[in-house]
């Protein structure tokens, strides 16, 4: 492919990566081998259904779950190969946000330590020095840390908890930061404070962003661009606009059909979405949708459909792409 | 028009705890004719699941109920557990969240679909299997028979809550109250489930409440929609004037905070700010005043009562309501 532009070396390069898990005598394949950039700066949101491997990525991109194959290069270096003294270093630029924001707090811990841990083990040993920082970020995720410092993860609600969780998450004055479904636990009134924290975060912070959730609203509110996962695979990667406007993949025009839409005049559209993901135990061959895509053939069964463009930025997996 | 099927007059729920009485329920009146949906949309803690839990007579014993659920003639509250008994999972029939802890784990999908059957029709064995068979096969579920045998933990999240629905319609219920039906599923399955619950609806003329936190579920669903905050009905219209002229302010800001596919990334979200009042602590004035861009002094000071909007069957509860006139706001 002829490289017109000399663009910047992505932050996140994810090339060719391959998660499985034992289960007994059978093996999960929970990702297939996935390739994927991040740019500095750039929120990329990944969408999928619970079970096609969009957590696993996550973790396997953090190597919290370490890879079959496939590498992960974070600025330049492989993660993938580091081990010990350089990965824990290394983490501490990468940072990780997850779901359920109470479950992700000690409750025998109080609010300033939660937060002050991360300088701790980074070997920060000057308290003033961790004071204020913990300062610093509880109040830049809108909490008054002389109210909350002394407090209990109890005393707090879930939006609060999940305000303290990226508190932590920003302690170490991270580059990259993993969130996984940060938002599905939350009251609507509350899931919109939380997506605008992030974002201002981002802004103020200078982060990049690797954005996972199932919600496809969600996800598009926040990301550049958005990758589309299906058992262990990507179907598409494109500008978010540009993906939602006008999917390539039977799939990503599946889950967008499904959204059950807050207008009336908006009729559901009936039995859009036949059938159920198979087991990532024993996925179909060729291309793994092929079982529920309407427009599946032969060629589908036989043959794993690659990453094509199919428009300028937007890729798709697919042998019979949507025009 | 005919007595409706369903009518909760003035229902109130208190729960005792260690920080004194919580007020779930908070003076509810609303009412369903036979064959029509309602939707009740509200987030966590507003009382929805326990208004349902009082309809169905199955709320915590030490919870306090006052006021009246009349169903078909009879008002549940005053039943005897025995007639009680009767009417639940026959005529008042239930479908919840969770379709893994709603089914019992130890025992095959057969056994607990043929139990409710027998229970509460006169069929014996064979004529009950024949009819769990017919009820799995209409909910979707492909070879019926052989999922009899299966254990509920075979089968797919989506699947056991098809199995929940086929074992709420086995008596052919007069009201179904699904409680957040589709929130444990993924989003194609969510779609499948809703288009199975409103096929049959239609087919077999049942009543049904839908609860739920999400306004995208009931909008093209329900023929009518009651919002909750704080334990209370806050508005209460036919779905399209809700949609399109909601006069509450909690249900414009609620609509608001979604994130919606068709606007561009990065767009700030009008969140509502601050969080729901705390239950223990009535407030004197309007609950939702707090976060209310439009609230004056006089919300704070006193309650408003839900109110007849110039159409029909809309209420709202509120001082300062939204798009009352024609042709402003719309």
């Amino acid at each position: 492919m002829m490289q017109l532009a000399v663009r910047p070396a992505p932050l996140l390069n994810v090339d060719n990566l391959v998660v499985e898990y034992g289960l007994g005598n059978k093996t999960v394949h929970a990702v297939s081998g996935v390739s994927l950039q991040v740019a500095r700066g750039e929120t990329l949101g990944l969408v999928g259904e619970s079970g096609c491997g969009k957590s696993t990525l996550g973790r396997a991109v953090l190597q919290l779950r370490r890879a079959k194959s496939g590498r992960v290069m974070f600025d330049g270096e492989d993660l993938t190969a580091m081990e010990g003294e350089a990965l824990r270093r290394m983490r501490r630029r990468v940072q990780l946000i997850f779901q359920d924001p109470i479950a992700s707090l000690n409750p025998r811990r109080r609010i300033g330590d939660i937060v002050a841990e991360p300088l701790i083990i980074a070997g920060l040993k000057d308290a003033a020095e961790r004071k204020r920082r913990v300062h610093e970020v509880l109040s830049a995720v809108g909490l008054d840390p002389d109210l909350v410092a002394n407090r209990l993860p109890h005393e707090f609600s879930g939006g609060q908890c999940q305000r303290i969780c990226i508190a932590r998450s920003l302690v170490l004055n991270p580059e990259f930061i993993v969130c996984d479904e940060p938002v599905s636990a939350l009251d609507v009134s509350i899931r919109a404070q939380i997506l605008n924290l992030l974002e201002e975060m981002k802004a103020r912070f200078g982060l990049t962003l690797l954005f996972i959730a199932h919600d496809l609203a969600v996800v598009k509110a926040v990301s550049d661009r958005v990758a589309v996962m299906y058992l262990g695979r990507l179907c598409e990667v494109g500008p978010s606009e540009q993906l939602f406007a006008r999917p390539a993949h039977p799939y990503t025009a599946l889950l967008l059909q499904a959204i059950p839409v807050p207008d009336p005049d908006v009729r559901p559209a009936e039995s859009v979405a036949a059938g159920e993901p198979p087991s990532p135990i024993a996925p179909p061959s060729g291309c793994r949708f092929r079982t529920r895509c309407p427009r599946a053939d032969q060629r589908c069964s036989a043959e794993i459909p690659e990453l094509r463009e199919v428009a300028p930025g937007q890729f798709a997996a697919c042998h019979h792409p949507l025009a | 028009m005919s007595a409706p099927l369903l009518s909760i007059e003035d229902v109130a729920v208190e729960l005792p705890t260690p920080r004194g009485n919580l007020r779930a329920v908070d003076h509810v009146d609303l009412s369903l004719q036979a064959g029509r949906t309602l939707g009740i949309v509200g987030e966590s803690g507003c009382g929805k699941t326990m208004l349902s839990r009082a309809v169905l007579q199955l709320l915590p014993k030490k919870a306090k109920l006052t006021g009246r659920v009349m169903f078909d003639g009879e008002d549940l509250v005053r039943l005897e557990p025995e007639s009680l008994r009767r009417l639940r999972g026959r005529d008042l029939a239930v479908v919840f969240q969770d379709p893994m802890t709603s089914l019992n784990p130890v025992l095959t999908i057969g056994t607990q679909l043929m139990e409710t059957i027998q229970e509460h029709l006169e069929l014996d064995a064979p004529a009950a299997k024949a009819r769990s068979i017919e009820l799995l096969a209409a909910v979707g579920i492909p070879a019926p028979e052989q999922r009899l045998a299966q254990y509920p933990h075979q089968c797919s999240g989506g699947m056991r809550q098809r199995i929940a629905i086929a074992i709420a319609l086995s008596c052919e219920p007069k009201l179904l109250i699904a409680d957040e039906p589709t929130t444990a599923l993924d989003v194609t399955i969510q779609a499948q489930i809703l288009d199975l619950l409103a096929r049959e609806q239609r087919r077999r003329h049942m009543a049904m409440i839908i609860i739920t936190h999400d306004l995208g579920v009931v909008a093209g669903r329900a023929d009518e929609v009651a919002v909750m905050y704080a334990g209370r009905v806050v508005e209460r219209a036919p779905t399209q004037a809700l949609f399109k002229r909601m006069h509450m302010p909690y249900t414009e800001a609620l609509l608001a905070a979604i994130p919606k596919l068709e606007t561009a990334p990065h767009t700030p979200l009008p969140a509502i700010s601050g969080r729901p009042p705390d239950p223990t602590r009535p407030l004197k004035g309007c609950s939702f005043a707090p976060r209310c861009h439009y609230a004056t002094g006089r919300c704070h000071e006193a309650k408003p009562v839900l109110t007849s909007a110039e159409m029909r069957g809309h209420l709202y509860a509120c001082f300062h309501p939204i798009r009352m006139t024609e042709g402003i706001g719309a």
